[in-house]
């Protein structure tokens, strides 16, 4: 069951972002290119998510704990920092670049197109060179 | 290139990410954050506590298009840009920005926008601001 539930969730992850059209990066960028060709289709997803996340994970807190775990582990922290604002700046500039995000990435590596082959690899260096930088305060990161 | 405005398809996948982060929650406790769930398994510091949740996700995200394949009969449609100097660009900038930044769309713009996180807000204002520069800068300026 442990292990049904996560390969689910990314199954269902998966399937959500083929459907909504999040896979494709033609249509990630048109969602950015609001002078241009714009397609508003990306903030139904969004809308979508949120509609169900919100009172699911409300419900989901009611209980003290997880059905397979101890804890929840919920980001808490609320102040605002320059790494949040930088790294977000960063992440959205390599988005309008691609039009491709982590999630749709992994999920079209099986389409196997010649741009996901390229763009993945380069990403995974990309997070373990920020996980580098940011060792010596990994405490902060855990909190 | 135009894209179909597709509404409805596109809150159903919406609200199947949305199904997902609710399981991820009521089982484990977690974050649907993608870049976070990849992140943690990849060195440096490997959190190989979490590693067999994270492979199992990633197992059920990798399957989501050939089941999709099966089903449907055919690849959905997808174009991306032929220019690799470009794309690895953006890959390097995508995973080093959301480790930076502690999330992605996923992690930031559902979950910490559900959770009402200011956090969450602040960045996905933040990269959704700096993606449409980009794209405009991209497309009617420099492709212009």
């Amino acid at each position: 069951m442990h292990f049904f539930s996560t390969l689910f969730a990314g199954l269902f992850f998966g399937t959500g972002l083929i459907l909504s059209g999040m896979a494709n990066p033609t249509k990630v960028q048109n969602f950015l290119d609001i002078f241009g060709t714009w397609d508003p289709s990306l903030a139904f997803v969004m809308g979508g998510a949120v509609l169900v996340t919100a009172p699911g994970f409300w419900f989901v807190q009611k209980r003290s704990t997880p059905f397979f775990h101890d804890m929840f582990h919920l980001p808490t922290r609320n102040d605002l920092d320059a790494r949040l604002v930088t790294g977000a700046a960063i992440f959205g500039i390599g988005w309008g670049l691609g039009g491709l995000c982590p999630g749709p990435a992994v999920t079209s590596l099986p389409f196997a197109t010649s741009g996901v082959l390229v763009f993945v690899p380069a990403m995974l260096v990309g997070m373990s060179l920020a996980k580098l930088t940011a060792l010596p305060s990994r405490k902060t990161i855990s909190a | 290139m135009e894209t179909e405005f597709t509404p409805i398809a596109s809150l159903l996948g919406g609200g199947l990410i949305g199904l997902s982060a609710v399981i991820l929650m009521a089982s484990h406790g977690r974050v649907a954050g993608i870049s976070g769930i990849v992140s943690r398994i990849l060195p440096p510091a490997i959190d190989t506590k979490g590693l067999p949740q994270g492979l199992t996700f990633i197992a059920g995200l990798l399957l989501a298009a050939p089941l999709f394949f099966g089903i449907v009969g055919q690849t959905p449609d997808i174009t991306i840009s032929n220019n690799m100097a470009l794309l690895g660009l953006a890959g390097i900038l995508v995973g080093f920005g959301s480790v930076l930044g502690n999330g992605c769309t996923s992690g930031h713009g559902v979950c910490g926008i559900s959770r009402m996180s200011a956090r969450s807000m602040i960045a996905t204002v933040t990269f959704m601001t700096t993606g449409v520069v980009t794209v405009f800068i991209l497309r009617h300026v420099v492709g212009g």
